[in-house]
């Protein structure tokens, strides 16, 4: 980590020599990168790791250079105030925007943002008190503590001051609760949402802060330029910011800046070079810049960050929580405790009744297996009770209050927990971080703190916390490790810890021990005995009959979405009904 | 507004509608076979356009140019693969496709541009000539990324249109073009006037349309390009490649977008970068369609086309800003209805 901020530093420094050294012309394309770096920063945080798309961007910075150049030129304001203002209105237009698409899903919001990025421009081009076409001139140039910024040289300081609290404030925010969080939207969300985050605010936050670095942007280019016009604001603009940051390398922070200064040079040379070679004038740089995407995309989809990366002595691991766990923890049911009642509980899809009025119950300190063949209702039932699918009737209680109705965020908020049949981990993210994960509702400082790291010693605690779990259930050894690179068996004890982060009441544990070989179903057999020892309840589904019959206290047995059976272990294994269903009856 | 405006209206939107339902047509064909949302379909339509006007004014298009050159960049790409992977017998058929059809094109349209030709010559030429840029498109930016996500796709999708954009503007320079109207009958129905030309649109567009249907229901490529866009895998293991798939259905919109492109030159002044927003406004219908329905996506343009023609009339500067927001509660609604599978997406 210190090499890193050595390395940091001395950026910084070299950068901030640039506009005494450097030539006039230079200076102009440094600014120039700064102000798209801004934007690509707020991308990055919202395509990169976010995983939504926006070609959209360029509008968002026409919002903030259009509001300050009008209220300076037409009303006289200060550009402090019309900074403010711009902010406060492109807050207000990303927040109906956002509200509206971005509970699109998949590949219909990139759609959305090219049609608002389009109604936008329109709108700035035809609006005659913004000027239309020719735009409005005379802004005034920024006066700082009574100087004022009004050539290149000075105003290089204030974009690029920007540009940094940018960069800190996503590295912070991504090192952070809400960051993992929102690191896990890309997994499609069934995860975060099932250790309770909210999704669709993690959706809003990002796409909120990538508005407004864009609105920044857009005021500081007005008084750059002290003019503006419709036509940086185009889709064509909204369509290169995306370019840039899937250049940089889209998951990275520096990604962005690297991006922005490859793409800026990139265009400046070719603006220069091709009107020579085709003859005429004309924007053919267009010609290069899509078919190197193209490329790029073919080729190295993680763009030139990854490249780099190799080459810089960064450590970007964080330190190991030294001092131990003490978050609180919930207050423990008493044993036996009636804890999940699951009452004539049914599903149907259409016709089919995958699930028929199943009833059965969990108390504290018990496992129970939930078992049967292939298509017998259990994964159906299990996902009943974790709110991943709606009840067609019948209810579910936990400890006497209904769940059903419940969102699944609001399902761990009781102390129920789950691991997933398809592991659901954040392969790119550390098995520290992913743990973390689980322990989400455990923290609550929201994301103004963590883009300027004031939450560091709730940070601390939960990541002391992740990391007590993965000693528990014996990862202690992986911590650093990335979550990929783990082996299936490890992956879903992984499961099972950062399920154990939200401090559950019962864990439920959707088929553990599939795909398993043997040694490894053995150690998870191992844990679950220990953590029933410990006072864990455990709803188990598996057709595993093997592994469940020397671990579950009591079984529940289902059949073509019915309970054929219920009771001990040895008095399943001789019901006939149980051993026709499993062997198939003779005829 | 009276009658007689409202009908003249109606009638522009229309035409205008029934050319954006064939877009809308093959995004939603390109979009079910290949999962590629087209954005450079734009592209086709401007290269149409300005293909016919170019053989007008009796120069060599730009098109024919262009042919060439991405022909032979085929053609080695393709020549390379084929050597590597020793199958020197596909060599004829490269070379044919990539090298002698766009020399033989190129030919034909040096020696017919000067003779002015009938205008269904032109026409005809103008076709052959965008035509088989479809194919060589999808060969070198989308047949390498078969298997990537829908949004991988949408990117390269938005980077080609970048691409052929420049092209454009290189091959037909800045300025726009109109063609001549294919007729210049008038009919009188009552006290509204209908121009020949938008029953030729019109017309055109149902017949495209009727001819689409037929090639999907009665022909077997029509009937494999279908059975690819309900499941590739499927496809793949009846013997359908996924390459010849995806080739045809570009060729398909390819031919669709220049036909569009044609046909709406005499209507609207065409430059190399119009054929964006006439794209854009093809997909609006489609999304109307939710991408997967061709009945409703046609009926989508055709609401789009009157909404542009009536908002023309109340708010002509605002024209675009209406059609474009009206996008966003199409995709809420859209969104809301589809009961999609969480994609897993790769990084």
């Amino acid at each position: 980590m210190t090499r890193g901020r050595l390395l940091f530093a001395a950026l910084v420094i070299v950068g901030a020599l640039v506009p005494v050294f450097a030539s006039e012309f230079a200076v102009t394309l440094a600014n120039y990168i700064g102000l798209y770096s801004i934007v690509a920063l707020g991308l990055v945080l919202l395509t990169g790791v976010g995983g939504l798309t926006s070609f959209g961007q360029a509008a968002f910075v026409g919002l903030g250079a259009y509001t300050t150049a009008y209220l300076t030129t037409a009303l006289g304001w200060s550009p402090w105030l019309t900074l403010l203002a711009g902010l406060a209105i492109t807050g207000a237009v990303a927040l109906v925007l956002g509200l509206l698409t971005l509970r699109l899903s998949g590949h219909y919001l990139p759609l959305g943002t090219i049609a608002w990025g389009i109604s936008l421009y329109y709108l700035f081009g035809n609006l005659d008190w913004l000027g239309g076409q020719t735009g409005l001139t005379g802004i005034p140039a920024i006066t700082f503590f009574g100087r004022t910024l009004d050539t290149g040289r000075e105003f290089f300081y204030a974009i690029w001051l920007v540009v940094l609290v940018a960069l800190v404030s996503i590295q912070n925010l991504l090192d952070s609760r809400p960051g993992r969080a929102i690191r896990s939207l890309r997994g499609g969300g069934v995860m975060a949402e099932s250790f309770g985050v909210n999704t669709a605010n993690m959706k809003i936050v990002i796409f909120l802060y990538a508005a407004l670095l864009a609105s920044i942007s857009g005021w500081l280019y007005a008084h750059l330029l002290r003019f503006v016009n419709p036509t940086p604001f185009s889709i064509n603009l909204g369509i290169e910011y995306l370019f840039m940051v899937v250049m940089g390398g889209a998951g990275y922070v520096w990604g962005a800046i690297i991006g922005a200064t490859l793409l800026t040079l990139l265009k400046e040379w070719l603006q220069d070079w091709l009107p020579k070679l085709v003859g005429q004038a004309g924007e053919f740089e267009t010609i290069v810049l899509g078919v190197l995407l193209v490329l790029l995309l073919q080729r190295a989809r993680t763009g030139i960050m990854p490249f780099l990366a190799r080459f810089l002595p960064v450590d970007i691991r964080p330190k190991t929580p030294a001092e131990p766990s003490d978050l609180p923890q919930r207050q423990r049911p008493q044993r036996g405790e009636l804890l999940l009642d699951v009452r004539a509980a049914r599903k149907t899809f259409g016709g089919l009744v995958a699930v028929n009025d199943v009833s059965f119950q969990l108390h504290a300190g018990e496992i129970l297996g939930l078992i049967g063949p292939n298509g017998a209702g259990k994964s159906t039932t299990f996902n009943l009770v974790t709110a991943v699918l709606e009840l067609s009737g019948g209810e579910i209680l936990f400890r006497g209050e209904r769940i059903d109705r419940l969102p699944s965020r609001q399902i761990i908020r009781r102390g129920i927990a789950r691991t997933f049949q398809h592991v659901h981990l954040r392969p790119n993210m550390t098995v520290l971080e992913n743990v973390a994960i689980g322990a989400h509702l455990r923290g609550h400082r929201g994301v103004l703190a963590a883009l300027v790291h004031l939450e560091r010693a709730e940070e601390h605690r939960l990541l002391a916390e992740a990391k007590a779990q993965l000693e528990r259930v014996g990862l202690g050894a992986h911590l650093h490790d990335l979550a990929g690179n783990l082996a299936l068996g490890q992956q879903r004890i992984l499961e099972i810890a950062r399920a154990l982060a939200a401090d559950p009441v019962v864990l439920l544990l959707d088929e553990p021990a599939a795909g398993l070989r043997y040694r490894e179903k053995q150690a998870l057999a191992d844990l679950l005995r220990k953590l029933k020892g410990e006072g864990m309840s455990v709803l188990l589904v598996e057709h595993d009959m093997d592994f469940v019959m020397n671990l579950v206290d009591r079984l529940v047995v289902m059949d073509f979405g019915e309970k054929i059976a219920e009771g001990l272990p040895r008095e399943i294994q001789e019901n006939p009904v149980v051993l026709e269903a499993y062997l198939g009856g003779v005829e | 507004m009276n009658l007689d405006i409202a009908l003249l209206l109606g009638q522009d939107g229309l035409t205008n509608g029934a050319i954006y339902a064939l877009l809308a047509l093959a995004l939603v064909l390109v979009f079910a076979v290949t999962r590629v949302i087209f954005v450079p379909q734009g592209e086709f339509v401007a290269y149409g356009a300005l293909t016919l006007a170019s053989l007008q004014l009796g120069k060599v298009p730009g098109t024919a140019w262009l042919l060439l050159g991405a022909g032979v960049v085929v053609a080695i790409v393709d020549t390379t693969v084929a050597l590597r992977e020793r199958r020197s017998r596909r060599l004829p058929a490269i070379l044919g496709w990539n090298l002698v059809l766009p020399l033989v094109l190129f030919a034909a349209s040096w020696w017919l541009a000067p003779r002015q030709p009938p205008l269904w010559v032109q026409t005809l030429l103008a076709l052959a000539l965008v035509i088989p840029l479809g194919p060589m498109v999808y060969r070198l930016a989308f047949q390498p990324l078969a298997n990537a996500s829908v949004l991988v796709l949408l990117i390269v999708s938005v980077a080609v249109h970048f691409a052929m954009l420049g092209l454009g503007l290189v091959f037909f320079g800045a300025e726009g073009s109109r063609t001549p109207a294919f007729t210049d009958a008038r009919f009188q129905a009552g006290t509204m006037t209908v121009s020949g030309q938008s029953l030729f649109v019109i017309g055109a567009s149902a017949l495209l349309i009727v001819a689409l249907y037929l090639f999907f229901e009665k022909t077997l490529y029509g009937k494999a390009l279908r059975a690819t866009a309900v499941n590739r895998l499927g496809a793949r293991l009846v013997g359908i490649s996924t390459t010849l798939a995806g080739k045809l259905t570009f060729t398909v919109a390819a031919a669709i977008g220049a036909a569009s492109g044609i046909l709406v030159a005499p209507i609207t002044t065409i430059y190399y970068d119009s054929g964006f927003l006439v794209g854009l406004k093809g997909f609006v219908g489609a999304i109307i369609g939710g991408l997967v329905s061709y009945p409703l996506a046609a009926a989508g343009a055709v609401l789009v086309g009157m909404l542009e023609s009536f908002s023309s009339f109340y708010a002509s500067a605002f024209k675009e800003v209406i059609v474009f927001t009206l996008i966003i509660p199409v995709l809420l609604w859209r969104s809301l209805r589809s009961h999609h599978l969480e994609e897993e997406e790769d990084e």
